[in-house]
């Protein structure tokens, strides 16, 4: 695979330099296996598709390590033109301002007309400053949904479940029925940060962090959380949901194996899953509470977006604004749509996909989107906390000893908030 | 790795690196030899040139450096930073996470050199008596060596794996059911059991090259004095073996403080939660991961001390009980 991976690199190479008048620009990100390869295509198709631009995209190993090399040429006055940031890294690049050039200022500055309209709006505030201005441009984007294994509905008799409650009523069942009622393999993003935005409850003072890193305060502590968590450990200790560590595939491979009625993925999984899956499949929006006020609002994006590095000439700037309008038309959004299973981001893109009745042939493919589209509310644009991976591993601990009996859900979260609490405190001292 | 190149025999060596005691031979030889001298003042410089730069380049400078940012909290980018005086050190200190994972490293790194040195030593002492077919038993044991560190922790995350590792499920058997990755104790067993593994044929091949060099007549004549074997081995063999001890000893410690970086981050898939992790892997999870200069260089100068200190307590305390032939 790495010598695919490295023909194709190279083609991608030996395309850019044959063109020779063309200005060069880098892309720099973190993604392998299949998802690189769309990366390659991507390009090739970009650099196919017009001759002033030559555009190389070069792997950096994990999200974590593209941030980190980036974060390295930069000090060095060597970055790319095109970084890729994840999720829990989002706060780290834009708050450091210099770093980038918004997304919106490089497209309208090169004489395009930028349209946030056009983007689906679970995607639009998530990587966009307090006032809505796009600072990323988002490229790989997914949502925490439902995967169901329709056996095990069927063999218990009962309905898939849309709320929380509706799963507590059904859940014996499918115990009964021999099934783990549900795994899921993230909790930090489906049932904490996507926790808040599906019941839209606030996440942190100063607008969820977006306002301002100043004196910035997670709202962990807040009673329904609590109850969310003390529900799952309730559950899993009556046998209907089970947790197997902070490991994505670890909670997802029994579900693979037909032995669990619903897991808790993402709407990226969708593709692997194809090939992976023992038994057919379906999938459906995340669970909410209806029981909570206002909840069922829609979830935020996961995944990465694309940073226009700053200091770099006009024309490159130029090339890359070209790239990014290159990657938003409908034709190239399908095509990574359909290739990676990450949804499409725009509006557009979603209508053509649908138009060519892609959903009616795969429609677990549909469901990210839709439930990116649904209403959203105060609280389920995002947030933008600092050292957030930190946070994120706090989280993970604490979790990891909820569930092993280590501690109560209470004093997890108050240890979490706390902490976390310390680490905005010290983020905020790095723009000092 | 610099180390690896060293050799077992190592009183000879190391004491010419200035470690050791200093007076225990004098070559009867030096006297009568001519002193040997460079020309050119420059010229030894020069010879030095080369070894001192990367030294300085690779060590001295980022050491520098990280000593100077654990006194800010900074922007990533280099934007900003704020001078936060100890905070950093202090904030790691009081931390009990940080606690936690100091008590875990301290026991996970005397528990690898203590079972990996003395596995090793039983399986050459074992070898070394074995006439025929030797040559195919050293191969199979010392061949593991060449596993890359990420490549073993990949194969005790597959051996260990929760859904269908071949020893979870044997365990199972006698009532035991690991969860390597969610019950912290069998995360440590699993990381300790695949970190004594990968390192027990580097021992091996030392402990045995040592058993090697032990002279036959001393044999012969402790066999005349002692028909006890295990006698035997406890007062003469063993502390002949001491200085290659000693040295596997140093080269273990650091092994098990450092080199098993890969083996735990594979094991732990990115993803530490609760599970056991060392020292240096937090270094790497608080400065590549989350982005925190400062707090993480503090952490590197906290243990460029506790190496420093640990190395002097080695060559003063335990150096001065090895004897060198």
């Amino acid at each position: 695979m790495i010598k695919k991976l490295s023909m194709a690199a190279m083609a991608v190479a030996m395309s850019a330099t044959s063109s020779l008048a063309a200005t060069n620009i880098t892309w720099w990100h973190g993604m392998g296996g299949r998802n690189g390869e769309v990366i390659n295509e991507v390009s090739q198709k970009f650099n196919a598709s017009q001759t002033a631009c030559a555009l190389t995209p070069i792997s950096k190993g994990t999200y974590e390590e593209a941030l980190a090399t980036g974060i390295a040429a930069f000090r060095s006055g060597e970055q790319p033109n095109i970084l890729q940031v994840f999720d829990a890294g989002a706060a780290t690049i834009i708050n450091a301002k210099g770093a980038t050039v918004p997304a919106e200022d490089l497209i309208n500055n090169a004489g395009y007309k930028f349209d946030r309209e056009a983007f689906i709006e679970g995607v639009r505030y998530f990587y966009a400053d307090s006032k809505g201005k796009f600072i990323g441009m988002p490229f790989n984007s997914s949502a925490p949904i439902m995967y169901v294994n329709p056996q095990a509905f069927e063999k218990a008799g009962v309905a898939v479940p849309k709320t929380w409650e509706e799963f507590e009523a059904v859940a014996p069942k499918l115990k009964e029925a021999g099934y783990i009622a549900m795994t899921a393999s993230q909790l930090t993003w489906q049932f904490t940060e996507n926790f808040f935005s599906r019941q839209n409850i606030q996440f942190a003072t100063n607008n969820n962090g977006y306002d301002s890193v100043a004196d910035t305060k997670m709202n962990l502590t807040d009673k329904n959380l609590v109850m969310m968590f003390e529900k799952l450990k309730a559950w899993s200790d009556a046998g209907y949901y089970r947790f197997y560590g902070a490991s994505w595939n670890d909670n997802q491979k029994p579900f693979e194996e037909g032995k669990v009625a619903m897991w808790i993925g993402s709407s990226g999984s969708f593709g692997g899953l194809q090939k992976t899956a023992t038994m057919p499949f379906s999938a459906d929006f995340l669970p909410y509470w209806s029981s909570i006020k206002g909840a069922g609002t829609n979830t935020f994006i996961g995944g990465a977006a694309l940073f226009a590095m700053a200091g770099k000439p006009e024309a490159e700037n130029k090339c890359v604004a070209d790239f990014f309008q290159f990657l938003t038309s409908p034709e190239i959004q399908k095509f990574y749509h359909q290739a990676t299973g990450y949804v499409a981001i725009t509006k557009a893109a979603y209508e053509l996909a649908k138009k060519e009745g892609y959903y009616e042939k795969s429609p677990v493919a549909e469901v990210g989107i839709k439930q990116l589209m649904l209403p959203s509310g105060e609280w389920s644009k995002g947030y933008r906390l600092g050292f957030y991976p930190q946070i994120r591993s706090v989280m993970e601990r604490e979790y990891n000893k909820i569930f092993s009996g280590e501690t109560t859900v209470q004093k997890a979260f108050e240890t979490i908030e706390k902490e976390g609490n310390d680490l905005l405190a010290r983020f905020a001292k790095t723009a000092g | 790795m610099a180390y690896t190149t060293l050799q077992p025999q190592a009183g000879g060596f190391l004491s010419r690196l200035g470690f050791g005691n200093k007076a225990r031979k004098k070559p009867a030889a030096a006297e009568e030899m001519k002193r040997v001298q460079f020309t050119s003042p420059v010229l030894p410089y020069l010879f030095l040139f080369p070894q001192l730069a990367v030294i300085i380049i690779f060590f001295y400078w980022p050491s520098v450096q990280a000593l100077s940012s654990s006194f800010y909290i900074e922007d990533p980018f280099g934007f900003g930073s704020t001078f936060v005086g100890l905070s950093n050190y202090t904030d790691v200190i009081f931390s009990s996470e940080y606690q936690s994972i100091a008590l875990f490293t301290a026991v996970f790194t005397l528990l690898v050199t203590f079972l990996s040195l003395s596995i090793g030593l039983l399986l050459a002492v074992k070898a070394d008596r074995i006439i025929r077919g030797a040559s195919t038993y050293k191969t199979l044991l010392i061949a593991i060596y060449a596993i890359a560190a990420p490549v073993s922790g990949l194969i005790g995350m597959m051996i260990f794996d929760q859904h269908v590792g071949p020893f979870v499920k044997m365990m199972s058997f006698f009532g035991w059911h690991m969860q390597v990755g969610l019950n912290y104790y069998d995360t440590a067993f699993a990381m300790t059991v695949v970190a004594v593994w990968k390192q027990i044929p580097y021992n091996f091949i030392f402990f045995l090259s040592g058993l090697q060099n032990v002279p036959v007549s001393v044999r012969e004549a402790a066999m005349i004095d002692c028909r006890s074997g295990l006698r035997r081995f406890w007062t003469v063999i063993l502390p002949l073996l001491a200085p290659t001890a000693f040295f596997l000893l140093t080269i273990n410690v650091t092994y098990a403080l450092f080199d098993t970086f890969g083996i735990i981050d594979v094991m732990v898939k990115d993803k530490p939660a609760n599970n056991p992790v060392t020292l240096v892997y937090k270094v790497y999870a608080d400065g590549f991961r989350g982005n925190d200069i400062g707090g993480s260089s503090a952490q590197s100068v906290i243990l460029m001390i506790v190496v420093f200190v640990l190395t002097i307590f080695q060559f003063r305390f335990i150096e001065r009980r090895v004897h060198y032939n």
